[in-house]
């Protein structure tokens, strides 16, 4: 299926998406609370049938925290890109994806222990590289006070 | 009910947790693994990670893209030139350079040689966790045949460093195709060896055939890509469905079964040594004359943007994600390291098995520390 068909399909899931053509990929960007959703289909539908995830990746944005998701169809050859938002960066959360690829159980982790991003139905949510006192070393207002990475 | 809740109670205390690194020779560096048994019977394994993390995705946020690529040596350091390689497509598709063919071809070639001293390392270790040590010797004597070639030509054995943005280095040594057609005429006669010694020997299969079985559906789930995941019957090879650098001009098999335990992924490993140096073959006798690199800004900053670059590694898929602003420095960096996801289905693969098994099947996913951390 090529991009067109394909952003047309995925629009008729949600109405809250919006969908661009990126250099490389389809980007769809979606509010967090629709994301499990919005997975979900992506996951069942037999012509989309995204099943596998290759990069589960956070980001600080500076005002928000974000999501981003790059999954692929191992049957039908195509990727997209989802990226989600979090506005709220004292108590960020969104919801898992484990029950829709097991890939992103320890992606998750890595998400949360670097950039403190809760992740709700998580079945083993704790630190994974850093020490529970540790900081969100990825996010933009990380304070490097030792410089031990970033040089000042 | 009374009885069963005393059963209960008594498998609990039957149950018991041992530590399994950080320090351990099989886990070939410092994972930590605590293992829960029964008996001898391994009911849950939980992975342990970060005593090497070094904060390479933070480091890269304050420092260059040329400089980006010494840390990436430094990840999956024994498939160094292909890490390297990965951020070097990155950056240049970002900038939208065209590489001469030359690059494209010597690229190519030291990636295989790469894949190959890196399967053989595989070899020479999984022979001996599983107590063969005659293959470390084997392994180590052939790959050191290899090492020699990155010496001459890079200058380094291990963490080569060889790529640049815009293309190399520097040229290649004058003996540089010389040494390689020496190296496979000697590889293709020595190959047959390694069969005889390991793939062949009833001990071995006794103790990896149907040993950590991991199914299609769980391997795709899961996202295992490399030889666990071929050996699944997972057709994820990035050279074929995305081909990058010389691989969509060479003629070579996707090496698959659908068996998926520690045995075939032993297998794919040895077939793809074949292929490797059926790749060599078809470049190393026409790499083509030119500039070895395009001549490049001396501060590279790329388009606001994002850009993500997958190759394949030795043990997998490694993906870039590049997120730009701008400037000189990446906004934000990912790497999607083969060896961090492989590693989630330890804990699948190895429940119901034996703790001796445990060391097979964590050999076999030939996980390289570092990369997990990162």
């Amino acid at each position: 299926m090529d991009n067109a068909k394909l952003s047309e399909l995925i629009r008729s899931f949600d109405t809250e998406i919006e969908i661009k053509e990126g250099k490389q990929y389809l980007e769809i960007s979606v509010p967090a609370s629709n994301l499990f959703r919005l997975a979900s289909l992506l996951k069942e539908n037999e012509d989309t049938f995204f099943d596998f995830l290759f990069c589960l990746s956070g980001v600080d944005y500076g005002n928000d925290l974000g999501v981003v998701y790059h999954i692929r169809s191992t049957k039908y050859k195509h990727s997209v890109v989802i990226k989600t938002r979090i506005s709220d960066r004292n108590n960020p959360s969104i919801d898992s994806v484990t029950d829709i690829w097991k890939a992103a159980e320890y992606h998750e982790r890595e998400v949360f222990d670097l950039l403190g991003i809760k992740f709700k139905n998580h079945p083993d949510l704790r630190r994974f590289f850093l020490s529970k006192s540790w900081g969100y070393p990825l996010r933009k207002d990380y304070v490097d006070d030792i410089n031990i990475v970033t040089k000042s | 009910m009374e009885e069963q809740l005393n059963n209960k109670v008594i498998s609990e205390q039957e149950e018991y947790v041992i530590n399994m690194g950080p320090q351990h020779p099989s886990t070939h560096g410092v994972l930590r693994l605590v293992v829960s048994l029964k008996g001898e019977i391994v009911k849950n394994v939980e992975p342990h990670i970060g005593y090497v993390h070094r904060g390479i995705e933070k480091m890269c946020e304050s420092i260059t893209y040329p400089q980006i690529i010494h840390l990436t040596d430094r990840m999956d350091y024994l498939s160094a030139h292909i890490n390297n390689e990965a951020v070097c497509l990155n950056v240049e598709k970002a900038l939208e350079i065209d590489i001469p063919e030359r690059v494209k071809v010597i690229r190519t070639i030291m990636a295989e040689l790469t894949r190959i001293q890196s399967h053989q390392l595989f070899w020479a270790t999984f022979g001996m966790d599983l107590g063969g040590l005659t293959c470390f010797f084997y392994g180590l004597r052939d790959r050191e045949k290899v090492m020699d070639i990155f010496e001459e030509t890079c200058g380094g054995r291990m963490l080569v460093s060889y790529n640049c943005p815009g293309g190399l280095m520097y040229d290649i040594h004058p003996n540089f195709q010389k040494r390689v057609r020496e190296f496979l005429n000697y590889f293709r006669k020595t190959l047959p060896e390694y069969d005889q010694l390991l793939t062949g020997n009833v001990i071995f299969r006794e103790r990896t055939k149907g040993i950590g079985r991991l199914s299609l559906k769980d391997a795709i789930s899961y996202g295992v890509t490399g030889p666990v995941g071929r050996a699944s019957g997972f057709s994820c090879d990035v050279r074929k469905y995305e081909p990058y650098s010389a691989y969509g001009r060479v003629k070579f098999n996707e090496v698959l079964f659908d068996d998926g335990d520690t045995f075939h992924r032993y297998l794919v490993r040895m077939e793809e040594m074949r292929e490797s140096m059926n790749i060599i073959d078809q470049l190393i006798d026409n790499i083509p004359e030119g500039q070895y690199a395009v001549k490049m800004k001396p501060v590279i900053k790329l388009p606001e943007g994002e850009y993500y670059q997958r190759v394949e590694t030795a043990r997998g898929e490694l993906g870039v994600y590049l997120i730009s602003d701008g400037n000189k420095n990446p906004y934000r960096v990912k790497f999607r390291s083969p060896n961090f996801v492989n590693l989630s289905v330890l804990n699948l693969i190895t429940q119901g098995f034996k703790i001796a098994d445990l060391v097979a099947i964590s050999g076999s996913l030939d996980l390289i520390i570092p990369d997990i951390d990162r």
